[in-house]
């Protein structure tokens, strides 16, 4: 294979490779462990001694969220399922239909919701449950950083729910089909992924809008960097980088792009203490990007499946990727 | 790259679309594919869980949400359920060999065929297969009249079963073919009954694959229909044309060559060919423009086109404003160049479409 990067500094030699049958869709620590999630039954928890597989859902894993000390996932078989650090499963809730579980959240305060269709539920810390029904089919959620609070993405804009409250939720309006949502760090912006190629953000002070194009494709993941001054996101074939360092957000303002490649981004995660964009490619490239220079680093050799996993130890001291085709690694930092 | 292409687009899954007006057939017919021993497996979507449950497949309810684009393109639409459940039955991949889409009897199935055409990531690991739509033999002809979705589906097929032919008699069989022919006379059409056909009628006919489109000739002329022993009988005439030119409104039975023949007013076909070579510097950009000012009122487009010096067959298809044409294959030593085209919509400006292709002879 041809090193398309040769001068890139590397790290591909301190890669620690994996190999699932399957698919990867997902990658969380729990305290110092990988675990991936497999489009498939199960999660892969993978220290560097024993690798160990725990099968949690009879069917297809649609969504996964995890806090650092469990992860939440929602299933096709309607299940929505709690797996600890140990490793001990838990059934928190099953859809009476049994509809597919389509986006799960977790929340500051031990809060964890899910959706299933057009009904969102929460189910806070004390265990109580609250539902929801959305005007049209959930297709995202985000628990606010502060405050009880949810909004819940569906067609024509976005709805922040306060479940511990009986008014109605407050909307945020625009047209069209938001297929994800996820709030700034700060929490005085959201942002959702649209159908079209673009990203469509309100100002929470406000509902003032802003709109994120030029994109090559759906924008599939998008994470904020640890300060919250830039949303780095996929879909170009370089990294699109978002000023939010000012009120007004990127308003006005042009993106930072970095990173160029033969394929367009993939995923994006951010260091949790570094401005380092993690960035997954659509031919299985892994670099590291400095926000504030562009330098880079090899994690990754591209010539593979799409990257579909990334994520980052809550130190920052560990990476772990999973590609498409079930190939992943770790590297230590 | 033809043999490139090819190869992508086996990797993808087939998907099925089967549509038709309540009551015709649909779940009987899904029901006979799925209870064949072929050996496959099947993902079946379909709107509410009926009486469909076979062990070794997928079901998945959907909620038949059409989504607006934000591109500018006012018939853009999209089955939002469908870009959702296609991408969690991905997650699965290699379990079925293909998706079954069943839609309510009063879906349009436009949004169905532009999902995976519009959506990156449906298109990336699907392919549309084709558009099987189930027609109630005795009942067809009222709904034409009274359900504008039952007549869109017709258009819109690419296979037709006329089904419950054991209900009616050959005149009114006849009388409801001619109707169906009226709006759509490419479909591949089969009678049947209790919706029994062979599965590979159904399934595998890549109607949307570039690479597969060999020839644009209406059904019935070369039609190899079982039971195809109504009134016209089965010497077919082949001097009845299709495009012979109608103005709206004028007389709509006619009897010409033995096959009787019906307009219908608001859904037609508008059928061009030429063999003098084209100009692909005009044609191509009034392809654009059509659809780009026609698309709403365009359902369905499919061509071969012969381009001037050009070695190679030229080929397109379309559902309203999404066009996806490429160069196929050599045209081959002694094949007719001859460029033919179709058009399927509601109140189509025939005279503007026949005057532009005309004017983009080379």
């Amino acid at each position: 294979m041809t090193d398309t990067r040769p001068d890139t500094p590397s790290l591909t030699d301190k890669v620690r490779p994996l190999k699932v049958d399957g698919t990867i869709v997902g990658v969380h620590f729990l305290k110092d462990t990988p675990v991936f999630v497999l489009g498939e039954s199960a999660l892969l928890f993978a220290p560097s001694d024993n690798e160990k597989r725990i099968a949690i859902h009879a069917g297809a894993i649609l969504a996964s969220a995890s806090d650092g000390s469990r992860i939440v996932t929602g299933g096709d078989d309607g299940k929505v399922v709690v797996t600890s650090a140990g490793g001990a499963t838990t059934v928190v809730a099953t859809d009476s239909k049994k509809r597919w579980i389509d986006h799960v959240a977790l929340g500051p305060d031990g809060a964890l919701a899910f959706s299933a269709g057009k009904t969102a539920t929460v189910i806070n810390s004390k265990g109580e449950t609250r539902t929801w029904a959305a005007p049209s089919t959930v297709a995202g959620l985000a628990f606010a950083p502060k405050g009880f609070r949810l909004a819940v993405a569906h067609y024509n804009g976005v709805s922040l729910w306060f479940p511990n409250s009986q008014a109605a939720p407050e909307k945020l309006e625009w047209k069209g089909s938001h297929l994800a949502v996820a709030f700034s760090p700060d929490g005085k912006f959201i942002v959702t992924a649209m159908q079209e190629p673009t990203l469509h953000g309100w100002r929470t002070s406000d509902g003032k809008h802003m709109r994120m194009s030029g994109y090559s494709a759906r924008v599939r993941s998008y994470h904020w960097t640890y300060d919250g001054a830039f949303l780095a996101t996929s879909g170009f074939e370089q990294l699109i980088l978002w000023p939010f360092d000012g009120k007004d957000g990127p308003m006005g303002k042009q993106p930072r792009i970095l990173a160029p490649a033969q394929t367009r981004v993939a995923m994006v995660a951010c260091h949790p203490a570094a401005p380092v964009v993690a960035t997954g490619y659509a031919d299985g490239l892994v670099l590291l990007v400095r926000v504030d220079d562009g330098a880079e680093i090899l994690a990754r050799r591209p010539g593979g499946a799409p990257v579909t996993a990334l994520g980052w130890h809550p130190k920052g001291s560990q990476l772990a990727f999973g590609a498409e085709d079930g190939e992943a690694g770790t590297i230590a930092l | 790259m033809p043999e490139k292409s090819q190869e992508r687009t086996q990797d993808k899954l087939p998907v099925t679309v089967l549509t038709g007006y309540l009551g015709a057939g649909k779940t009987t017919l899904l029901n006979r594919i799925l209870s064949e021993p072929h050996g496959k497996k099947y993902a079946v979507i379909v709107n509410e869980f009926g009486e469909i449950g076979i062990d070794n497949d997928l079901v998945v309810n959907a909620d038949e949400e059409v989504f607006e684009m934000n591109n500018g393109c006012i018939c853009c639409t999209v089955r939002g359920d469908l870009v959702r459940i296609i991408e969690g039955l991905m997650r699965r991949k290699g379990k079925f060999d293909a998706i079954i889409v069943e839609t309510t009897g009063l879906a349009d199935p436009a949004p169905v065929a532009q999902t995976f055409f519009m959506d990156e990531n449906v298109g990336a690991k699907t392919k549309l297969d084709a558009v099987v739509t189930v027609a109630d033999a005795k009942w067809l002809k009222d709904r034409l009249k009274d359900a504008p979705e039952a007549k869109n589906q017709i258009a819109f097929a690419d296979v037709i079963l006329l089904n419950k032919t054991d209900l009616v008699s050959k005149d009114e069989l006849a009388d409801v073919e001619a109707r169906i022919r009226g709006i759509n006379p490419y479909a591949k059409l089969h009678h049947t009954q209790r919706a029994q056909i062979p599965i590979d009628q159904v399934l595998d006919r890549n109607a949307f694959d570039l690479d597969r489109i060999l020839e644009i000739e209406p059904d019935f002329l070369g039609a190899d229909d079982h039971d195809h022993d109504h009134h016209h009988g089965h010497d077919h005439d082949h001097h009845h044309h299709h495009d012979h030119r109608h103005s709206p409104g004028d007389g709509h039975h006619h009897h010409g060559g033995g096959l009787k023949h019906f307009h219908d007013e608001d859904m037609q076909s508008v059928s061009l060919r030429t063999d003098r070579p084209l100009n692909p510097e005009k044609f191509i950009p009034w392809l654009q423009d059509l659809v780009a000012k026609d698309g709403p009122s365009i359902l369905r487009c499919k061509g071969i086109v012969a381009f001037k010096d050009d070695p190679q067959r030229f080929v397109f298809q379309g559902v309203h404003m999404i066009l996806d044409g490429d160069h196929q294959r050599d045209w081959k030593d002694g094949e007719k160049r001859e460029s033919r085209a179709v058009f399927i919509g509601k109140k189509l400006p025939e005279e503007k479409i026949r005057q532009g292709f005309e004017a983009s002879i080379a």
